[in-house]
């Protein structure tokens, strides 16, 4: 009976063009919707899965401004049977505040599974963070994970291979994308998730802050592209790009 | 001193982007009056890699050596960082998921901040860089005003370039005592990847990609005869693993591999932000793609418009025409 949190953070879906808010501190969302990171679907889905294997139960924290509860909702949809909501500004809160937040709610939890770097602020530590705030270990960048005779393993692909941990619980865990297939919410599923009562929270401290100057976009650089032609024809210059480049041994 | 984490192939040389973060380091450091740059190895170093890293300008290689290290664990290399580290003001590694991992247990036992993906810095007093937000949709002016600065450095922010005057770097190799807790999560088995066509995805010189316009898992059977006749790999985009049609460690992009190879051939890619984070590092780009306008076309350095399933299979007979001639 294992006993999962898992931690999710409501981002702007930037899949196409990044707007900013007029202050230089956020991203401005407005337009293109919110979403939780791949790697958080994945760390949900790997939550469901160990609760079902075990008998346990997987409960889905964000801390994040109101509109975050949509997040907690899609997480419960999926099977996530309880929702802890720290109610906070997240761009006010660095990697070190979100850390001691989640800190606060995981003692009563025997793993603890993060996406390994957020979508938006990419700051690929708030997992790690948390593991020394709690004194567990932790396994960054896994795709895999399961629980048996309160041992985790844990599989991912490393620099010179496929790598295995094995950590006894409680721990922390970090996914990558990739290890499973997030499942799609059921109408029951949805319907479910609509009753389920979020456990509202306060933060335990007033944040230090992420360090952060301002937020910019990378300067527009005009097209330079040369067009080496149309179709099938241009066969003939890609292999001549290809031999001058020296990509193609003759 | 600025230290440098430095990560070595199974071969033992040191990897391109650790070379890039020392060239990094060595301007910080003449930023800095010329404060001296160390870096860190876990295992022996050949005498090779000490003459590579000398030739980069590196003081002291520091070489982390004992059983602790016979298998990878975070926390034991920041462990080892700890003890070498002295008095140090930087503590940096390349922006791979190691070096991140490795400086993100610098920075909370040290109980500073730490950056992840830097670009460049502007000044010293206070220390501000600028680092990749957003899957490189958007850049941040970050504050790193704590001691030691704590960060990493993207890959291809800075060209690797040897030092203008290297010395002779001395080899101090260190056997540190690591607590038992350090050890608990460290890799217990690890094996050599399948050899398929993108085995060597992150190092390949080639990159053949391929999003939607593949079509479906038999549309890429030109794809991968390209990607043979060019002696590469094969990357997709993140739509072509969520559909089934490739396995996911073969996607490009900001949840799968950053590629940095000579030439990336995009096929039907339309250059979404989050597929751009794992490709801009390419030296050139070949786009393939019917429409003029999408961004990893205007983005590319040359391109062909049209079909993939036309100019892909001409290529390829063009290749073997030229090979036979």
């Amino acid at each position: 009976m294992v006993s999962v949190l898992v931690c999710i953070k409501r981002v702007v879906d930037s899949s196409s063009e990044v707007v900013l808010t007029e202050d230089g501190q956020g991203v401005d969302g407005r337009y293109a919707g919110f979403t939780m990171s791949a790697h958080e679907e994945c760390a949900v889905e790997l939550a469901v899965q160990i609760a079902a294997a075990t008998g346990g139960t997987a409960t889905v924290l964000t801390l994040g401004d109101a509109d975050a509860v949509e997040q907690l909702r899609a997480a419960l949809a999926v099977g996530c049977t309880a929702a802890v909501h720290v109610v906070a500004d997240a761009q006010t809160f660095g990697p070190s505040d979100v850390a001691r937040e989640i800190a606060a709610v995981a003692g009563d939890h025997d793993l603890v599974l993060l996406g390994n770097d957020a979508a938006d602020s990419g700051d690929f530590q708030v997992g790690i963070r948390l593991a020394y705030e709690l004194g567990r270990p932790v396994v960054n960048g896994v795709s895999s994970v399961s629980v048996a005779d309160g041992v985790v393993t844990a599989e991912g692909a490393g620099p010179d291979g496929h790598e295995t941990y094995r950590v006894p619980l409680p721990a922390v865990v970090t996914v990558l994308e990739g290890g499973v297939e997030p499942r799609y919410p059921t109408v029951p599923g949805r319907m479910k998730a609509k009753k389920v009562p979020i456990d509202e929270r306060r933060p335990t401290a007033e944040p230090v802050g992420p360090s952060r100057v301002r937020l910019l976009l990378p300067p527009p650089t005009a097209s330079d592209v040369q067009i080496l032609g149309k179709g099938a024809d241009a066969a003939p210059a890609v292999v001549d790009l290809l031999e001058q480049l020296g990509v193609l041994a003759r | 001193m600025i230290v440098v984490l430095v990560e070595t192939t199974p071969t033992g040389e040191a990897v391109e982007v650790s070379q890039e973060a020392i060239t990094f380091a060595r301007s910080l450091a003449a930023e800095g009056g010329g404060v001296p740059v160390d870096a860190v190895v876990v295992g022996e170093p050949s005498p090779d890699l000490a003459a590579t890293l000398a030739a980069y300008g590196v003081r002291t290689v520091h070489a982390l050596s004992g059983d602790a290290y016979a298998s990878y664990a975070g926390a034991a290399w920041a462990a080892g960082l700890k003890g070498v580290r002295g008095s140090s003001v930087v503590v940096m590694a390349a922006g791979t998921p190691r070096g991140n991992e490795v400086m993100a247990h610098v920075a909370a036992r040290e109980g500073v901040a730490m950056a992840a993906n830097v670009l460049s810095f502007s000044g010293l007093s206070p220390f501000v860089v600028t680092r990749q937000v957003v899957g490189g949709g958007a850049l941040e002016e970050m504050r790193l005003g704590d001691r030691p600065a704590v960060f990493t450095v993207a890959g291809h922010a800075v060209e690797a370039a040897p030092a203008d005057a290297p010395g002779a770097a001395e080899v101090v190799v260190h056997t540190p005592e690591i607590a038992a807790a350090d050890l608990v999560a460290r890799v217990v088995s690890s094996e050599e990847p399948e050899p398929d066509l993108s085995g060597t995805l992150k190092s390949a010189r080639v990159v053949v990609g391929a999003g939607r316009g593949a079509g479906s898992s038999e549309g890429f059977a030109d794809l991968l005869e390209l990607t043979e006749l060019v002696g590469g790999s094969l990357g997709v985009s993140r739509v072509v693993t969520s559909l089934g049609w490739r396995p996911h460690h073969e996607q490009v992009g900001q949840t799968g591999s950053r590629i940095s190879p000579d030439l990336y051939i995009p096929c039907g890619i339309s250059g979404a932000i989050q597929h751009w984070a794992g490709c801009s590092s390419a030296k050139a780009i070949l786009a393939i793609n019917t429409d003029p306008d999408a961004p990893m076309v205007t983005k590319a350095t040359y391109a062909v418009i049209g079909d993939l399933h036309e100019v892909v299979p001409a290529i390829n007979a063009e290749i073997r025409r030229r090979r036979t001639a």
